[in-house]
């Protein structure tokens, strides 16, 4: 397993909490950089490369979830939204934006951490293995999704998703051993993340997201990979 | 008193100072229910006659409370006096009545066409009767005049004849009959009632005899009244030549003819003979008839066609007057872009514009209430995100103090270390403040989706197990083995039994909390029971409130906010659910949230019981309370019991 040493972009108006996450990501051997401004948001981060990106939801002249958008469009890169609105329509619009998981201030430094951590972990030398669900092809070791043999450009969250789900295909996922599995969360927390990124995967690899044949919903219970 | 009744029937167990509240604003009037939560319910979701309903006379244990309780209705055995027809009669008729009373006191329009009709009837009646009068006064003064004028003139060519040609006698006589007979010759037409009758009488001295001795063509001679009689023989005694007349009957001899009625005119001739005429008023009395069907059928339709006016009228003051009822309920209901039509520029039209006015008022008020239920929301929303995001760095930095407190002398190590704990503290309140807030801007929005509430009582019970294993006190489950599906919001139904369970531990003296689950057909309930000191009678009613603790001294020590319950309670009534409490000195509480299994649905009742269960009810005293388990106090039946359990204090 290889933690961190990960470069972090740390996208905040705030220069206190800005410097104050600096400080805590310094300590746990992250590199970060940092950004104030919306607007250059983007220069930044394709001049940085960072593994992962933190990122305001509140900011001056470009908005956390605009500035979202436009870091989604060009990379899959894991996006750590920090909000201080809990209300669904906030959050989920910022997950809808692209953003792969959000912590609510205030925050502990540990839970922070914990998250990043779990955003940037990685297996090192994934076992060769393709799993099919319908017509979908995931090649795990490659990193690679295709559908009747197009490729599907997915970001690591949804692959890590697709790949959970398609292991153990015709088995039921509740919210929250995918909470566990994907996102790495130990208790419980906002099944809204999961909600909302398997719309996300959806409209990339179901023919008719409307009505879904690969990711389908067990109502009252959760999710499962293809057709029971 | 249900309640009051109830505890009579408890038995050994009389519970002075038991006393249950409901949370529930529908159901204030919630009696303690000391019901059968374990009782075995039969398989499946049992239907509502199982149900413990707020209210529900609470009983002896047993299977009577499965029954509907016996409600008294009306005696159906009970027979009217009235029976019969005519009871039935009477019956309906006061029904009729009933129904038009009430008829009357709605309808602003029947009322007005009533009393109009009533009022027209009256008027045309005494109209009526009054020219009735007239009329018939006037024709018959107009009779009686030509009808003396005629007898004077007559009397004149009488006398003459009478003076040309006889002597009395006999001779006299027949000249008499002449003259009767030539007299009414123009006019005797048989009966036919416009003409007159003539009658010449002598006068009774002439022959005593025959008192009365007259010769008259066609009619009785006894049509003549006697007091007509009386005043020309008494006229003629005098020697005077007045005429007198006096209303009559005319008779015929024959009976060939009906009698008529008449106008008997009479003058003495000369001093021998008397002359009468008789005058039929048989076409005046038509005439009078025919009028007089006149003048009820023009009152008649008089009344008819002014009711009719007057229910036109009221239509269109009413009309209006309905709409603008009908209006004033839409806008009552919600509808503020309902307007009324503006017609001319009259009363009602006036009404129709301060009506438009009024609700276009409303609609202002109400949008600018709105718009400053949208500021407060944005500013909570603001204040959230302006104090977290410092709060944030605050926090991180006391983490890093924190971790770092072994490396800081004594007293700044321990000053780290309460930063750190009042940290948590604020946070916490912060985040409580804010949801309460948002509760108050009506802000908050349930994210209901269908979840197996036992999943979430073992979940929130994670939490709560660790704060029991300090406490050393257990975490009991009586969980239904099929699960329990309702449709409710992940979050705000695990905080609220996070809540409960959390505060069972706190105040259940290191004895055992039990959480119950049940459901039925609608409803979904969870009942958390702990065994600690309980709440002072009427204490129920203030835990719900923000702030409020039950000990003021404990408040330092426990952790909470105080703004719990207050969350939780709204939590429970945005899924339109209830959440309520029942507590007894001594005895411990139940706090009992019942949710309906489709969001937002009517409860009608709760699968639980609010209050002691069965076992406490059976032994008939808080021996739980002393914390033995309840193995022991079935086998052993009444144990002594200390009547304070001393928690050690």
């Amino acid at each position: 397993m290889r933690f961190m040493r990960g470069r972090v972009l740390v996208v905040d108006d705030d220069a206190a909490l800005a410097e104050m996450l600096g400080i805590v990501l310094r300590g746990e051997g992250f590199e970060p950089t940092f950004v104030a401004d919306g607007d250059r948001a983007l220069e930044i981060f394709r001049n940085s490369h960072p593994d992962l990106v933190l990122l305001d939801l509140m900011l001056p002249t470009v908005d956390g979830i605009d500035v979202c958008r436009q870091i989604r469009a060009e990379s899959g890169v894991p996006i750590v939204m920090l909000t201080a609105k809990t209300d669904t329509v906030d959050v989920v619009l910022g997950l809808e934006s692209g953003a792969d998981d959000y912590i609510v201030k205030p925050f502990k430094s540990k839970e922070l951490i914990a998250r990043v951590r779990a955003r940037l972990r990685r297996t090192d030398d994934p076992a060769p293995e393709t799993l099919q669900i319908q017509n979908v092809t995931i090649d795990v070791a490659g990193h690679s999704v295709k559908r009747d043999d197009a490729t599907v450009s997915l970001t690591p969250l949804e692959f890590d998703l697709l790949v959970a789900l398609a292991r153990k295909p015709r088995q039921v996922f509740t919210r929250e051993v995918l909470l566990e599995q994907v996102w790495g969360y130990r208790h419980a927390a906002d099944t809204r993340l999961v909600n909302v990124h398997v719309q996300r995967l959806r409209a990339k690899i179901e023919k008719d997201p409307e009505h879904p044949e690969i990711v389908v919903t067990v109502r009252g219970v959760g999710y499962r990979a293809g057709p029971g | 008193m249900e309640g009051a009744a109830a505890n009579g029937r408890q038995g050994p167990g009389a519970r002075d100072g038991a006393s249950a509240v409901s949370a529930s604003p529908a159901r204030p009037d919630q009696a303690a229910r000391p019901g059968s939560a374990a009782e075995p319910e039969p398989a499946g979701y049992p239907a509502s006659s199982s149900r413990h309903r707020p209210g529900d006379v609470p009983g002896l244990i047993g299977p009577g409370h499965r029954h509907r309780s016996w409600r008294p209705g009306p005696d159906r055995s009970w027979r009217s006096p009235l029976s019969g027809p005519a009871g039935a009669l009477r019956c309906w008729s006061a029904r009729a009545f009933g129904q038009v009373r009430a008829r009357w006191h709605q309808s602003l329009q029947l009322r007005v066409v009533g009393t109009t009709l009533a009022a027209s009837a009256l008027v045309v009646t005494v109209l009526g009767f009054f020219l009735m009068q007239q009329i018939a006064g006037g024709l018959l003064r107009n009779r009686e005049t030509s009808a003396v004028s005629q007898v004077q003139t007559v009397r004149a060519q009488a006398l003459n004849q009478l003076n040309v040609n006889a002597s009395p006698g006999a001779s006299a006589d027949s000249l008499m009959y002449t003259i009767a007979k030539d007299l009414q010759y123009p006019q005797a037409d048989g009966g036919a009632g416009s003409g007159y009758y003539v009658a010449v009488l002598a006068a009774p001295d002439l022959n005593p005899s025959q008192p009365v001795r007259g010769w008259v063509y066609g009619a009785n001679l006894s049509s003549i009244p006697q007091a007509l009689l009386q005043h020309v023989q008494a006229a003629q005694s005098a020697g005077q030549d007045q005429v007198y007349d006096e209303p009559t009957t005319i008779t015929f001899a024959n009976g060939g003819q009906a009698a008529q009625p008449g106008l008997a005119v009479g003058v003495p001739l000369d001093s021998h003979y008397q002359l009468y005429y008789l005058f039929s008023l048989r076409n005046d009395l038509l005439t009078l008839q025919l009028v007089q069907r006149t003048l009820i059928g023009v009152g008649l339709a008089l009344v008819v066609l002014l009711a009719l006016i007057a229910s036109l009228v009221t239509r269109w003051v009413v009309i209006p007057v309905r709409q603008a009822a009908e209006a004033s309920r839409r806008v009552a209901a919600g509808d503020l872009d309902e307007r009324m039509r503006v017609q001319g520029t009259d009363d009602l039209a006036v009404l129709a514009t301060s009506f438009n006015e009024m609700a276009a008022t409303l609609a202002d008020k109400l949008g600018k209430l709105q718009d400053l239920s949208q500021v407060q929301r944005q500013f909570v929303s603001d204040v959230s995100h302006e104090l977290r995001t410092p709060l944030t760095t605050i926090k991180m930095a006391s983490d890093v103090l924190h971790e770092a407190r072994d490396q800081l002398d004594d007293s700044s190590a321990r000053s780290a270390e309460l930063l750190h704990g009042q940290l948590e503290r604020f946070d916490a309140l912060l985040a409580d403040l804010l949801e309460i807030s948002r509760y108050d801007a009506n802000a908050a929005t349930l994210d209901a989706e269908p979840i197996d509430i036992c999943d979430l009582v073992r979940r929130a019970a994670d939490d709560a197990q660790q704060l029991a294993e300090r406490r050393g006190a257990r975490i009991v489950f009586r969980l239904p083995a099929q699960p329990c599906v309702a449709e409710a919001d992940r979050r705000r139904v695990e905080r609220i039994l996070r809540n409960l369970l959390v505060n069972a531990v706190e105040h259940g003296e290191g004895r055992e909390a039990v959480v119950s689950v049940a459901a039925d057909r609608d409803a979904v309930a969870v009942a958390v029971r702990d065994y600690g000191v309980g709440l002072r009678p009427g204490e129920e009613k203030l835990v719900f409130d923000r702030f409020w603790r039950a000990d003021p001294a404990r408040a330092r020590t426990s952790g909470g906010t105080g703004l719990g319950l207050s969350i939780a309670l709204e939590d429970a009534r945005l899924h339109g659910g209830w959440l309520e409490a029942w507590s007894e000195c001594e005895r411990g509480s139940v706090f009992r949230l019942t949710l309906p299994r489709v969001a937002g649905a009517n409860l009608e009742g709760s699968p639980l019981p609010l209050g002691l269960d069965e076992v406490e009810l059976a032994t008939g005293a808080g021996a739980l309370a002393a914390g033995l388990p309840v193995a022991m106090i079935r086998i052993g039946g009444l144990l002594s019991m200390d009547p304070d359990p001393g928690d050690g204090a």
